[in-house]
């Protein structure tokens, strides 16, 4: 019998701004690099607390900065976030960084390093974190409907068996989810090559599919054109992909699209960690195909859950986003189950469809929303990962 | 239905997909398209590891190779019926 989606909730928090949260980290997080040793520092002395240490954010400028400032303040601005301690090393990008956050309601402090030096940040930032981990704890989860979840998806470690039963997993629970309300998000652009033509003819309008069109374009000409090294850059498909099977980009793509289903449409292209901006609906979103980043950004656009196919075995995680991986690949499955959440190997050996593959994801979906920590949650996989888009000044 | 050893997209392509563990050559696969679940019997000419594709015709250097129905390349050497198709004989036409 099939589900009735629209009656489905989750116990989750509904934050400030009305967004709903299914984790409640208080974040201690650095504006620079060189703010890290500080806020590890303070993630120490507070238990509860997270920080979440990065490679950058010295002397970058233009497109590249406005980046920078996008992932580190929708990162803190997600609802899985209860509330932030901001350390960077100087106080005006410190403060951009307290004021993008505070927009969402949220309890957010900043601390500058400079004139304090590390012993006194790290005392005035403690007092402040146990202070927003004492007042999270006592946040109250409430029934939320599934459709108020914003789902991401990417994967990783590809092989045949995605592009097989994983990845079109994540498409039955798109076909369903969606119209109950979510807001949906892939992207990969460099991994579409080869099945433009159909991820063009997906888009919900002409202003859409020409938007998506516009980002793949620039990819190929601003980024593979200059910088490639053979037909394939060594790098798409990746060694892992060909050892699984998939020989060329067009043949990945074609699996990678899977993703968004059989009926689902993406309602704008949009750059990355952009919060998405029409509405409820599936958005592309113009990332790199490397899975820390693509998550990392999708994350600071506001998603709340991650769903991952993998084929050969991705062990990716995220701070402070669940993601959910799904496998249908029986040796992976027997050599690393310790990663894998939702087993689809039975689509493979044909005792299982590709809806009850579907349903068996939106119900971890709920699990996890819930409460249920992921593979990577419990193996301590944070990869936070900034996406840079040119060399520093 | 007994398990299938390969497993097609679509009717409109000349390679499947292996999904068991050590495929031995000489096997007769059970071979399923998923579109619609229909079967067929072929035998595989090599030992192919899971998620490798064989060959459902017969092809020559320069023709193209077909998956979920879509051009996934070209093949740069000739293969029969049963061969392993992988990156030592089909390339992608981008890049």
């Amino acid at each position: 019998m099939a589900l009735d989606f629209s009656s489905m909730t989750v116990k989750a928090w509904r934050r400030e701004n009305g967004r709903v949260g299914v984790r409640n980290h208080v974040l201690i997080l650095p504006v620079d690099d060189i703010s890290n040793a500080a806020c590890e520092a303070v993630a120490n002395n507070v238990k509860g607390t997270m920080a979440i240490p990065h490679a950058y954010g010295r002397l970058q400028f233009g497109e590249d900065l406005d980046l920078h400032f996008r992932t580190i303040i929708g990162t803190g601005a997600n609802p899985n976030v209860a509330a932030v301690v901001v350390i960077g090393i100087e106080p005006e990008w410190t403060q951009i960084v307290v004021d993008g956050i505070a927009k969402t309601g949220k309890p957010v402090h900043g601390v500058s390093i400079e004139q304090k030096g590390d012993f006194e940040t790290i005392r005035l930032a403690s007092w402040k974190a146990k202070e927003f981990v004492q007042w999270a704890s006592e946040q109250q989860k409430e029934d939320c409907p599934i459709g108020d979840l914003w789902i991401s998806t990417k994967c990783g470690e590809s092989d045949t068996t995605t592009g097989l039963s994983s990845c079109p997993t994540v498409g039955n629970m798109y076909d369903k989810l969606l119209p109950e309300g979510i807001y949906g998000c892939f992207g990969e652009t460099s991994e579409i090559t080869g099945a433009e033509h159909i991820c063009v003819k997906r888009a919900a309008t002409p202003e859409a599919g020409e938007a998506f069109m516009r980002i793949f374009q620039a990819y190929q000409d601003e980024v593979i054109e200059p910088f490639k090294t053979s037909d394939l850059s060594d790098s798409q498909p990746t060694k892992g992909n060909i050892l699984g099977g998939l020989t060329t980009i067009e043949e990945k793509a074609l699996g990678n699209l899977e993703k968004i289903g059989r009926t689902s449409t993406y309602i704008d292209a949009i750059g990355p960690a952009v919060a998405p901006g029409k509405g409820a609906g599936l958005y592309f979103m113009d990332t790199s195909s490397a899975a820390a980043e693509c998550v990392t950004l999708m994350a600071a656009a506001g998603y709340v859950i991650h769903t991952f196919p993998t084929g050969q075995g991705n062990v990716i995680g995220n701070p402070i986003v669940p993601v959910i991986k799904i496998s249908g690949n029986p040796r992976t499955l027997r050599t690393m189950s310790e990663h894998i959440d939702v087993d689809v190997t039975g689509v493979l050996t044909r005792e299982m469809t590709i809806d009850e593959a579907g349903d068996a994801l939106i119900a971890m979906i709920l699990r996890t929303a819930n409460g249920r920590c992921t593979a990577s949650e419990a193996l301590g996989h944070r990869e936070f990962s900034m996406t840079k888009l040119y060399r520093s000044a | 239905m007994s398990r299938p050893q390969l497993l097609v997209h679509d009717h409109e392509d000349n390679v499947g997909v292996v999904v068991v563990e050590d495929l031995a050559a000489g096997t007769e696969m059970l071979c399923v398209v998923t579109a619609d679940n229909s079967d067929f019997r072929l035998t595989a000419k090599a030992d192919i590891p899971i998620g490798h594709k064989v060959a459902l015709k017969a092809m020559k250097a320069g023709d193209t190779v077909t998956k979920y129905g879509e051009d996934i390349g070209r093949m740069i050497a000739d293969v029969a019926v049963g061969d392993h198709v992988h990156v030592h004989n089909c390339k992608t036409k981008r890049w």
